[in-house]
């Protein structure tokens, strides 16, 4: 299971985004060159150990060449431990399928909702948004991308082919991703690597954008101002940050322009305070938080569970209130959502 | 439903840890039976343990082994609050192995005269039937079949709370009819193990209700209430939520009555069947409402549940109601609840006591309310 | 006797049903059950006094009992006799806010103390242990326990301010400032007589009063968990963390489930703060002192959900009874080894090396005690109570380790008969004599819950 990764590309390449645009290192352009050829080579660069693994540079390659794919491989092969060791090996076991994992697969039809490992999520989906539409979650259907962060390449793809044989199990020809992360796994990991996905995946996103087109008699206009925080896995399809857009117009918020949004969207530091790397969290939520604070929104929105449990705190003591997509969504069709993991 | 759990596989596993015999903040002892007796055989665990001795015969079974299990009145706190994976069978176990006794004819004296005059008169007192006579509505093809249950029917207290609710439908012209020969649904024949004799009066009913057309039944006993929905499967109203819903949809003009408002939990409507809203929002709406310490999920039961208002193994001083009682004067100047039982053993216990304490049933204080 | 004791505490706090005599002939641990010819309910400190009166007249042995949850069958009348079980003495006497302690009678549990205070003086708290809640503050105190605070303030042995007992003669007698003030304050500066009645199990007299330290509860709490992959780091970690000073409580737990827990250890680290800033200043220096852990990648901080929070700083821990399901049968006991602090390498090779020979399930579970001064190191191991082999291996894993605990230098906590004995094997020669001519001097009679402490 080889990355589709051809180093002519870099070696040819005439804008160096990948590092050039990077939000957390700066190279100028001949730096970057320089250690964009020896990572297109395969040879050791320091970018490996200072990269933040916020997965922007697979957006900022104009030539889908998967620059962080490559980053990602190439850190575990030169053993670069990104996070303390217990914390990464933990962290692979964790979420590896038990037995009992396995003997949860049923089948559900033809279409079915991954909550991918959200059990805390299972009330927020409890929506007209999602009627009929069966919740599946769990290890065995986890799409692993998390390991990213933790250079650990080699965990993804071992697990990827069964994490797609058990949705099949499942009897699914559609699967609405809940998380980017679970779509960003079929659409841009699993061409990444030559995987074949039997089954179609739709973003919640544009899932959400239709269903309210159908149902816009049930819109309820919020007309609010929301900030908006776009989390990394939605670098692996860009895409989708525009059909968010259109799903923000039809419930009447408007997505703030902001510092921290769009191209320029930071991490929610999660991942560092796991690394160890407090400074950095601090530095990045504080600066992004206040970032939204100013931006006059009333809403802090987010999309990635993770993302919400690290700045939902920190976002409601600015003023914000921290808030799901798709818990935004149900506001506009008057339902009133409970907070993620509250009884 | 009538499926005895196998508690041979369950009853080794409790670990006797206490946690079963507190509300949810271990503020006070939660365990009614426990309240009382205070012995480490009367909780949950000390059942669990005991059952499992007599399962081995390492006991005998005793006139005492039965009133320790049958001073259980089922109020279903241990099952609030045990931290194992077993705690929804908790009293499932103790009903199954009280069946087992009464299968091998064990059972307490008083007991074994509860299930006779049942069994014979239809009613645990051994009264004379057409129970519901004087109520001159006889059951014809209503939207409701009212089924007031036995102590609604026959204790004189619980009494004037059915007749205060038959006023209420009245004013708010709800189609009901009774039937006049009531007889009991044997809600407590069951918790109490007797579930040939159960079995038997729910055949009897069922072919009532069949004979009489009856679709929906309308009662103030939450142990009826549970009967019918978990047992018998019926389409089955509690007052409480009949009566927040014709006030709410104002077929039932009240204003307000005097007075500190609290309510008492009757453990078969709450935490037997998660109807804990309905009167409080009912009570907000008439009056100055106020929550006991102990409420909802963490409510204190009266001990009369499960046969214990009439055999009384949780009378006496150190009652579980006249404990109850004391919490609700500290609170409130009325004590409400919606049960026919409650109703019942908290009255007799703030007698007892002699507290200024009024104690009403819920439709009592809504026809007060709709007076004002 | 059974009309006698009736007299005393009336006849529905008395029984000899075999029903009573078989639940308190054991508690869920895995000793052998013995069964009392008694259990009385005394209500009042003068009739426990007239209970003991009693046993003396008889000769018959009276034990008392808190929550029964020692687990190592503490409250089984070894000689049969009256077992007297408190709970029903059960008020909270007074609580003096300003010197922060408060006089209980020693029925009174953990859960509703800790309520009480909640409700009542919110400032204030006691040192929790994560005894299940009905365990009672009295008979935890008077057995060495530990809790929540004992990382600060040591055991709880070390918290009693003074306590009234009935003697085994019959006698009622206080000690502690209470002996001469109207004040509960301190054991200080009088001869230390509480020592006579605390570690003793019962063997030299009833505690039915006592005074006990309250400490200010904090507004604000908080819970982190370090890993490490290798536990001769431990106990540097723990001790760079008491030396901060600015952790409240320091647990560490290692166990083979969830599978993710296999093979770490995990220091839970409890921060309380009275605003935000001090709880992120005391956070940030106690990542501080781990810093070097964290830069070579050795260990690191577990990213904790706040349903993980959650379940950490509940108090006590309701989880942790759940091993008793492990085997689901209902049943666990472990050894609290009192060990230093700089043993726990040494411990935990140990319990390793004994769980896998026996190929027993197991956790280890660690409170450590003062800065570091020593630790409780838990070597819990669960049975199904319904397989008596199972219950065997259990007792055989217990047995081993109580030897092997004493061979490292540490001595297993509240033990049980046999591991008494193990200890006094042990024991200085001069400190064995001491304990004997104690025990005779105040129980004449050998009334006194015989068979503990029991010097050959």
């Amino acid at each position: 299971m080889n990355l589709k990764f051809d180093p002519d590309r870099c070696f040819n390449c005439d804008s160096y985004a990948c590092l050039t645009k990077c939000q957390y290192l700066n190279y100028d352009f001949e730096s970057a060159r320089e250690e964009r050829i020896k990572i297109a080579k395969g040879e050791y660069s320091k970018v490996l150990e200072e990269c933040k693994t916020c997965y922007s540079c697979e957006e900022y390659c104009p030539y889908g060449n998967h620059p962080f794919y490559r980053i990602v491989e190439l850190q575990e092969e030169y053993g670069i431990n990104l996070a303390p060791k217990p914390i990464s090996k933990q962290l692979v076991k964790m979420y590896a399928t038990k037995e009992k994992d396995l003997a949860a697969i049923r089948e559900v039809g033809s279409k079915a909702l991954s909550l991918c490992l959200f059990p805390d999520l299972r009330d927020n989906v409890k929506s007209k948004l999602f009627e009929g539409l069966p919740v599946i979650m769990g290890r065995q259907i986890f799409c692993n991308l998390v390991y990213l962060h933790f250079a650990n390449m080699s965990v993804i793809k071992e697990r990827a082919r069964q994490t797609i044989e058990n949705i099949k199990k499942y009897g699914v020809d559609e699967l609405v991703c809940f998380h980017d992360e679970c779509y960003g796994f079929f659409n841009s990991y699993a061409k990444a690597y030559g995987i074949e996905v039997p089954f179609k995946t739709v973003h919640l996103y544009e899932y959400l954008y239709n269903w309210l087109k159908e149902n816009e008699d049930k819109i309820r206009k919020l007309n609010v101002k929301v900030a908006y925080q776009r989390n990394c896995s939605n670098r692996l399809s860009p895409e989708t940050d525009r059909i968010l857009d259109k799903v923000f117009e039809l419930i009447g918020a408007e997505r703030v322009e902001r510092e921290y949004d769009r191209e320029n969207g930071i991490c929610c530091g999660a991942v560092f305070q796991m690394w160890g790397e407090y400074e950095l969290a601090e530095e990045v939520q504080k600066k992004n938080v206040e970032d939204m604070a100013k931006s006059g929104a009333r809403f802090a929105v987010f999309n990635c569970p993770m993302c919400y449990v690290a700045l939902a705190e920190r976002t409601a003591k600015a003023g914000l209130m921290p808030i799901l997509v798709s818990d935004l969504c149900r506001l506009a069709i008057g339902e009133m959502p409970k907070l993620p993991g509250r009884d | 439903m009538l499926e005895k759990v196998n508690y041979a596989e369950i009853v080794h596993r409790c670990f006797r840890c206490g946690y079963c015999k507190f509300p949810s903040d271990y503020s006070e002892i939660n365990c009614p039976s426990y309240a009382k007796y205070r012995f480490e055989t009367y909780f949950s665990g000390g059942r669990m343990w005991l059952i499992r001795a007599w399962m081995n015969n390492e006991i005998e079974w005793s006139e005492h082994l039965g009133e320790i299990m049958y001073s259980c009145s089922t109020c279903r706190n241990c099952v609030e609050h045990c931290v194992f994976k077993f705690n929804e069978q908790l009293v499932d176990v103790f009903i199954a192995a009280r069946s087992d006794m009464v299968e091998r004819g064990l059972v307490p004296k008083k007991v074994g005269e509860f299930f006779n005059n049942l069994a014979k008169f239809g009613n645990p007192w051994g009264y004379a039937a057409k129970r519901l006579e004087w109520v001159g509505r006889d059951y014809a093809n209503n939207e409701f079949l009212l089924h007031a249950g036995c102590v609604a029917a026959y204790d004189d207290r619980a009494k004037k709370s059915l007749k205060a609710l038959l006023e209420l439908l009245d004013v708010a012209g709800v189609d009901y009819g009774v039937f006049s020969d009531e007889i009991c649904e044997g809600n407590e024949a069951v918790i109490m193990g007797e579930f040939g004799l159960f079995e038997q009066l729910m055949e009897q009913n069922r072919k009532r209700f069949e004979e009489r057309g009856v679709k929906k039944v309308l009662t103030p006993d939450p142990h009826a209430f549970n009967a019918f929905r978990n047992y018998y499967g019926l389409d089955v109203v509690h007052h409480t939520q009949l009566l927040w819903n014709l006030v709410n949809d104002g077929e039932l003009k009240v204003g307000k009555v005097e007075g500190k408002l609290t309510y008492h939990d009757p453990c078969f409507l709450g935490r037997w069947n998660g109807v804990y809203k309905e009167p409080r929002k009912l009570l907000s709406r008439i009056g100055s409402f106020y929550e006991m310490p102990r409420n909802r999920k963490d409510s204190f039961c009266c001990g009369g549940g499960s046969g214990n208002f009439y055999t009384d193994y949780l009378g006496g001083k150190d009652s579980p109601a006249r404990m109850r009682v004391k919490e609700a004067a500290e609170t409130a100047e009325i004590l409400v609840t919606s049960c026919p039982v409650c109703l019942m053993m908290l009255d007799n216990a703030v007698s007892d006591e002699g507290l200024e304490l009024d104690v009403r049933d819920i439709s009592e204080v809504v026809l007060e309310a709709l007076k004002s | 006797m059974y009309e006698e004791l009736k007299a005393i505490v009336g006849e529905e706090f008395v029984s000899k049903e075999p029903e009573e005599l078989y639940i308190y002939s054991s508690d869920p641990g895995t000793m052998p059950p013995v069964k009392p010819d008694y259990v009385v309910m005394p209500k009042t400190t003068e009739e426990v006094q007239k209970i003991v009166l009693l046993a003396n007249k008889h000769k018959v042995p009276v034990v008392p009992m808190g929550g029964a949850l020692s687990l190592s069958g503490l409250v089984r009348p070894l000689r049969g006799g009256i077992v007297v079980d408190m709970k029903r003495m059960d008020r909270i006497i007074e609580v003096n806010e300003k010197a922060r302690y408060a006089v209980i009678e020693a029925g009174v549990s953990e859960g509703r103390l800790k309520a009480y205070l909640d409700k009542k003086y919110p400032s204030l708290r006691i040192s929790t242990p994560d005894a299940p809640p009905i365990a009672t503050v009295t008979a935890n105190a008077l057995i060495h326990g530990s809790g929540r605070l004992s990382q600060i303030y040591g055991f709880h042995s070390e918290m009693i301010t003074g306590m009234e007992v009935v003697l085994p003669t019959g006698e009622i007698c206080r000690v502690g400032s209470c002996s001469v003030s109207p004040y509960w304050f301190s054991r200080s500066p009088l001869p230390d007589l509480a020592g006579l009645f605390i570690g003793w199990f019962g063997r030299t007299g009833i505690v039915t009063k006592l005074g006990i330290k309250l400490f200010p509860k904090h507004r604000y709490r908080d819970v982190m968990i370090f890993v490490t992959e290798n536990p001769s780091y431990v106990s540097d970690v723990i001790w760079r963390v008491a030396h901060t000073e600015m952790a409240e409580d320091i647990t560490v737990w290692a166990q083979p489930r969830p599978e993710w827990a296999e093979g770490f250890q995990h220091t839970t680290i409890y921060v309380t703060a009275d605003s935000e800033e001090e709880l992120e200043f005391k956070k940030k220096i106690i990542r501080n002192a781990l810093m070097d852990y964290i830069k070579q990648k050795e260990g690191g901080f577990l990213y904790l959900t706040p349903g993980m929070k959650a379940m950490f700083l509940q108090e006590p821990m309701s989880q942790l009874v759940r091993f008793a399901d492990v085997r689901r049968g209902g049943g666990f006991e472990y050894v609290g080894a009192i060990l230093p602090v700089d043993l726990f390498d040494v411990a935990y090779q140990k319990g390793l090396e004994i769980v896998e020979r026996l190929g027993i399930d197991w956790a280890f579970s660690i409170r450590i005690i003062g800065r570091s001064h020593c630790m409780m190191f838990a070597y819990a191991y669960p049975f199904n109570r319904a397989d008596e082999e199972d219950v065997e291996r259990a007792r055989k894993a217990l047995h081993e380790t109580n030897k092997a605990v004493l061979e490292m230098g540490g001595i297993p906590w509240k033990a049980e008969a046999p591991a008494q004995q193990l200890i006094l094997e042990s024991m200085d020669e001069g400190a064995k004599r001491l304990i004997k001519s104690v025990i005779e001097m105040l129980d004449p009679n050998g009334v006194m819950n015989p068979g503990n402490w029991e010097v050959k």
